[in-house]
């Protein structure tokens, strides 16, 4: 029953942007769709407000480095449904020359330091975001650190409290 | 400096009739329980711009994690929630399971329900007596502060050894079974020191009505916002959404106990109050019907690829010895994949997304902290109201800079 309804969600995921939902999977029991970035706002739009699926929830938003691959980045969104009690997991890749996807803040207000704290770990740029700075780092850290090619070791001077 | 300039523009608006002053509260200060750093911009004494700001206590846990076992991750999921570290070691073994398709064994389940309701039952009251300190009602700190560390003196520390860095679950098991005596222990510590405790607290706060009108209507969130903020658990739940994991996505056994999620009205740290108060009842009541189904059996699943060999046989086996050192050097061998997995922790959601390129150690691991949409929904429930009020919204909230900043 359960897999049943979370394939509807793919379903119409696929069924309304076509060609723009690149591919799609259930392994381990979790729906994913990698899409397309030119369109991410509008795919969140659609999951959030149609009446079958209602992701109210953006539960949680990551990137992904996977070095060597071609886009090298992937931006990743859980999102849960409170009223269908499902969840899921939406994809979109983003090039190392050009890593800009559009902000979803306007669909899920709660996205706005997720997306600070990917800008802040990989360099992904959110392209709306009124307030994209680092999070957990200080300003003047250099490099992104949860790029694979960002050594474990390499250590940044500790600054002070800016005037 | 421009906002300032555009305060200072509009001085007659302001009460003050002067520029707003900035007070910065943290990072080492005795309300915020952990190295936060709020910056108020401040009309006389109303809030009018709030800056959370964090960050003090990162210490790259994903980065750490990318280059270890996947054994070697859980002592780091101990430092995330330090309040209930049982409960992030339980939902991480749970994501790495998830990708490996373990189906651990009966016990097993039912104890590691045991260790996450009392890891809850000790969180909130954490949360509770120090939100109560900070608003002037000491003695609640003391009477919650005895159950909590009876349950680490008589409980945890037998369990497992310590008592903050726990590290208890393994994947596909636990480190070992119970202590003897542990279940009597148990049942002794819950109803004759947490029930009077909560009965204690209780009498002294829920009626009092300098508590009700310190608390009622302060930091307020309707259902909508606190959705869309991403808000989970009990702040959730005090605005009058009753999501919880336990119910609505049963993971371990939890479908098969009885209990209720309570819900508020207000979502005011009024609710939030006595929303937690409620949870430790029902927490209770889970620990009771555990204890009383608890089966016997294996804590570990039969797998030699997932379950470290018996000592004995180590020390006389040579396959075992191998084996051992595989486990140790190489890691627990999980295929390639993703997943992500969330259990009903004290604050809220506590999602693990972890991805696998095969072998023995992950290739990332994103936690998502129940904290973290709390802190950024700080200015929306502060923003309008007193200075004080914000110490007394922070402490109901419970962030926990540990996983906040990971």
């Amino acid at each position: 029953m359960a897999e049943e309804r979370n394939s509807i969600v793919l379903q119409k995921l696929t069924g309304r942007f076509g060609s723009d939902v690149v591919a799609t999977h259930s392994d381990f029991g979790d729906d994913t769709a990698l899409v397309r970035r030119e369109r991410i706002v509008e795919i969140c739009t659609f999951l959030r407000d149609d009446p079958d699926l209602r992701f109210d929830f953006a539960m949680d938003l990551t990137g992904v480095d996977y070095l060597g691959e071609e886009p090298r980045f992937e931006v990743v969104y859980h999102l849960y449904s409170l009223e269908k009690k499902h969840r899921v997991r939406v994809k979109a890749r983003v090039p190392e020359e050009d890593p800009v996807i559009d902000s979803v803040i306007p669909v899920w207000v709660g996205m706005d330091w997720f997306e600070r704290e990917a800008y802040d770990m990989y360099g992904i740029l959110f392209r709306g975001h009124p307030n994209l700075k680092r999070i957990l780092l200080y300003e003047q850290f250099e490099g992104y650190p949860l790029r694979k090619d960002y050594p474990k070791a390499r250590r940044q001077p500790t600054v002070g409290p800016q005037e | 400096m421009a906002e300032i300039e555009a305060y200072r523009r509009e001085a007659g608006k302001l009460d003050m009739q002067a520029e707003p002053m900035i007070l910065n509260i943290g990072p080492s200060h005795p309300a915020t329980h952990a190295t936060l750093r709020l910056i108020a911009e401040l009309d006389g004494e109303t809030i009018l711009k709030l800056t959370p700001e964090f960050g003090y206590l990162h210490r790259g846990f994903e980065k750490e994690s990318e280059n270890a076992t996947w054994t070697k991750v859980i002592p780091y999921t101990d430092r995330l929630n330090y309040v209930s570290s049982l409960m992030n070691n339980v939902g991480y073994v749970m994501a790495v399971e998830k990708l490996c398709g373990i189906e651990v064994t009966e016990r097993c389940r039912y104890i590691r329900v045991l260790i996450c309701e009392l890891s809850r039952i000790i969180d909130h009251m954490v949360c509770i007596g120090t939100n109560m300190v900070d608003i002037g009602a000491l003695t609640n700190f003391w009477y919650f502060w005895k159950p909590r560390e009876e349950v680490y003196m008589h409980l945890i520390e037998p369990l497992t050894g310590i008592r903050l860095t726990t590290a208890y679950t393994r994947i596909g098991g636990l480190m070992w079974d119970l202590p003897d005596g542990w279940v009597e222990k148990c049942r002794d510590v819950c109803r004759n020191v947490i029930v009077p405790a909560i009965a204690d607290v209780n009498a002294l706060l829920t009626k009092n009505r300098i508590f009700i009108e310190r608390t009622m209507g302060v930091g307020p969130i309707t259902p909508k916002e606190a959705i869309a903020r991403g808000f989970t658990g009990p702040c959730l739940r005090a605005a009058g959404v009753p999501l919880d994991l336990r119910k609505d996505e049963p993971y371990l056994v939890y479908d098969r106990f009885d209990f209720d999620v309570p819900v508020g009205e207000q979502g005011d740290t009024c609710d939030r109050y006595m929303v937690r108060m409620e949870e430790m009842r029902q927490s209770l009541r889970i620990i009771e019907q555990a204890l009383d189904a608890l089966p016997g059996g294996p804590v570990n699943v039969d797998d030699p690829r997932f379950i470290l060999p018996e000592k004995a046989d180590v020390y006389e086996n040579i396959e075992a010895l191998m084996n051992h050192f595989k486990h140790v050097m190489d890691g627990v061998q999980v295929p390639a994949g993703e997943v992500y997995s969330a259990t009903e922790a004290a604050n809220g959601e506590l999602g693990y997304y972890i991805v696998s390129k095969g072998g023995g150690g992950p290739y990332k691991i994103k936690v998502r902290p129940p904290c973290f949409p709390l802190f950024q929904g700080m200015p929306h429930l502060c923003e309008g109201g007193m200075i004080a009020d914000l110490i007394a919204v922070l402490g109901s909230v419970n962030i926990i800079a540990g996983e906040l900043d990971r």
